[in-house]
C-alpha cells in the first residue's frame, strides 16, 4: 500500500454513508489539506459518478479524483450500451476493479452509494487494500476513528430518511471537531428514487455538542 | 546507422531513470545536485462580476540566485484562456505549451471556441499521468460558453473549482488578502485593484517572489494581458557617482609615438 508522496494533496476526511429503506444519505466534511494548509475550506468530497449513484472520497486528491472520472466514463458508457442505468453493485465493482488492480500505487479510501430499482438505497466501502463490503452504514477517512463507538451505539436498523439525515449530520461534525484534518462545513446528499438532494451546513450551523 | 540510431534514441520523448540508482549513491556520499529553476511564485486568481482576473509576480529563483528579475508566469492557451504557473519553471512552460496545441487541435476539429474544463481535464490529466514527477502547479482561468471558470491544478493532478485560489510559496500571503477581502459579484476595478494587492502581498512578504505585478483580464470575448501592470521594485537613481573625476590619477611624464604615416589615397 502507498503512503502520501511529499506535497502531495490528500484528504484527511471523514466521510460516511447510511442505507434507509428507499435510499441512502451520504455525508461529508469539506477540508483539503496539503500538510498544515488547507488548500480547500469548501470542497466537494461528494462525487457523482451517474445519475443516482454518488462516491465519498478519502485519501489522496489527485487519485480520488482519477478514479472517480474513469468510473464516471465507464458507467456513462454502460448507461449508452444497456440503455438504462447501472446498479450500484456495478459501480462499485468498477470501482473494486480499479482501486485493487493499482493498490500499490493508489491512496484511495472509497465509499460508493446511490439509488437502483433492483435493490433500493445500497452502500458499498472500499478501503485501502481494495476490497469489497456491503453494509447498512459505512465510515472513512481519518475522522472516522473518533466516531465509531458512538455510530455503533446510535445506529438502528430501519431508521426514516429523516433519522439518517440527524445521525450523518451529528457524526460528521463530532468527527469534524476531534480530527485536525476534517473540518469546514458538512455536505449532504440523499439519493432516493426521485433522485438527488444536496444539503448544507455552514460551521456555525453544526448541531450542538460538547466543545471544551 | 549507428549514428542515426542513438540519435533517435536521444531523441526519443519523456522521462528517462538511467541515472536514478547512481544518483541516489551520490547523494547518499553528499554529493549536491544541480537545481532546476523554480519560480518560488506568488500565483492567483479571482472570478469577478463579470469575468476573471489572473495575477502572477515575475521573479524566477535559481536556489538563492533570482534568475530572472522579469519573466513571464501567466501562460497563453487559448484566446479565451490563460495559465498561471508556479513550481519548475521549465515544467509549468512546457505542459502550457503542449496543452495550448491540443486545445488548437480541438477547436479546429469541433469547429468551436474550447471550454475551460477541457483544458482542465487536459492538464489534469498529464499531471497525473505522471504522478507528480512534473513539477507544476497551476492556476487556469477562462471564460467560455458556459460563463467564467477558475481551478487550481496540483502537480499531482488534483483540481479544485472556486471563486479565488493562490498558489506558489507566496500563496499564504496572498490567500490572506483575498479571505480578509473578497466578496461574490465584485467590479472589474475592485477584482484587479484585490488581485494587484495580492500578489504584492507575496512580492513584500515572501522571499520566493518578487519584482513586478503581471496581470490578466478575461472577459466574454475579450483578453487584456498587461505586463508590469505595479512595478513596486524600480530601480531608483543611484545617490552617489562612482565615476571618477579627471585628474583623479597623477602623472609627471607624457610621451607620444608616431606607430604610422597617414597615406595618401585621393589618386
Amino acid at each position: 500500500m502507498s503512503k502520501l508522496k511529499p506535497g502531495e494533496i490528500s484528504m484527511g476526511t471523514t466521510i460516511m454513508a447510511v442505507e434507509f429503506d428507499g435510499g441512502v444519505v451520504l455525508g461529508a466534511d469539506s477540508r483539503t489539506s496539503s500538510g498544515p494548509y488547507i488548500v480547500n475550506r469548501v470542497t466537494d468530497k461528494l462525487t457523482m459518478v451517474n445519475e443516482n449513484i454518488y462516491c465519498c472520497r478519502s485519501g489522496s486528491a489527485a487519485d480520488t479524483q482519477a478514479v472517480a472520472d474513469i468510473v464516471r466514463y465507464q458507467l456513462d458508457q454502460y448507461t449508452a450500451q444497456h440503455g438504462e442505468p447501472p446498479t450500484v453493485k456495478v459501480a462499485a465493482s468498477l470501482f473494486q476493479e480499479i482501486c485493487y488492480q493499482n493498490r500499490s500505487q493508489l491512496m484511495a479510501g472509497i465509499i460508493i452509494a446511490g439509488w437502483d430499482k433492483r435493490e433500493g438505497g445500497s452502500v458499498y466501502d472500499i478501503p485501502l487494500g481494495g476490497s469489497l463490503h456491503r453494509e447498512p452504514f459505512s465510515l472513512g477517512g481519518s475522522g472516522s476513528t473518533y466516531v465509531y463507538g458512538y455510530c455503533d451505539k446510535t445506529f438502528r436498523r430501519g431508521m426514516s430518511k429523516e433519522e439518517c439525515i440527524e445521525f450523518v449530520k451529528n457524526t460528521v461534525s463530532l468527527a469534524m471537531t476531534r480530527d485536525g484534518s476534517s473540518g469546514g462545513v458538512v455536505r449532504l446528499a440523499v439519493i432516493t428514487k426521485d433522485g438527488v438532494e444536496r444539503h448544507i451546513i455552514p460551521g456555525n450551523q453544526l448541531p450542538e455538542q460538547y466543545t471544551g | 546507422m549507428l549514428a542515426q540510431a542513438e540519435h533517435q534514441q536521444q531523441s526519443a520523448a519523456g522521462f528517462k531513470f538511467d541515472n536514478v540508482k547512481r544518483n541516489q549513491l551520490l547523494t547518499g556520499k553528499g554529493f549536491k545536485q544541480s537545481t532546476a529553476t523554480k519560480t518560488g511564485t506568488t500565483i492567483v486568481g479571482l472570478i469577478y462580476k463579470d469575468g476573471v482576473v489572473l495575477g502572477a509576480d515575475t521573479r524566477a529563483t535559481a536556489d538563492t540566485i533570482v534568475a530572472d528579475k522579469n519573466c513571464e508566469k501567466i501562460h497563453y492557451l487559448a484566446p479565451n484562456m490563460y495559465c498561471c504557473g508556479a513550481g519548475t519553471a521549465a515544467d509549468t512552460e512546457f505542459t502550457t505549451n503542449m496543452v495550448s496545441s491540443q486545445i488548437a487541435l480541438h477547436s479546429l476539429n469541433t469547429g468551436r471556441e474550447a471550454r475551460v474544463a477541457t483544458a482542465m481535464t487536459m492538464l489534469k490529466h498529464h499531471l497525473f499521468r505522471h504522478q507528480g514527477y512534473i513539477g507544476a502547479a497551476l492556476v487556469l482561468g477562462g471564460y467560455d460558453i458556459t460563463g467564467p471558470h477558475l481551478y487550481s491544478i496540483a502537480p499531482h493532478g488534483s483540481t479544485d473549482k472556486l471563486p479565488f485560489v493562490t498558489m506558489g510559496s507566496g500563496s499564504l500571503a496572498a490567500m490572506s488578502m483575498f479571505e480578509s477581502r473578497w466578496r461574490p459579484n465584485m467590479s472589474r476595478d475592485e477584482a484587479v485593484e484585490l488581485v494587484k494587492d495580492a500578489i504584492e502581498a507575496g512580492i513584500f512578504n515572501d522571499l520566493g517572489s518578487g519584482s513586478n505585478v503581471d496581470i490578466c483580464i478575461l472577459t466574454q470575448g475579450n483578453v487584456e494581458y498587461v505586463r508590469g501592470y505595479s512595478r513596486p521594485n524600480e530601480r531608483v537613481e543611484k545617490e552617489q557617482s562612482y565615476r571618477f573625476p579627471r585628474g583623479t590619477t597623477e602623472f609627471y611624464v607624457t610621451k607620444t609615438t608616431e606607430t604610422a604615416t597617414a597615406m595618401d589615397t585621393s589618386a
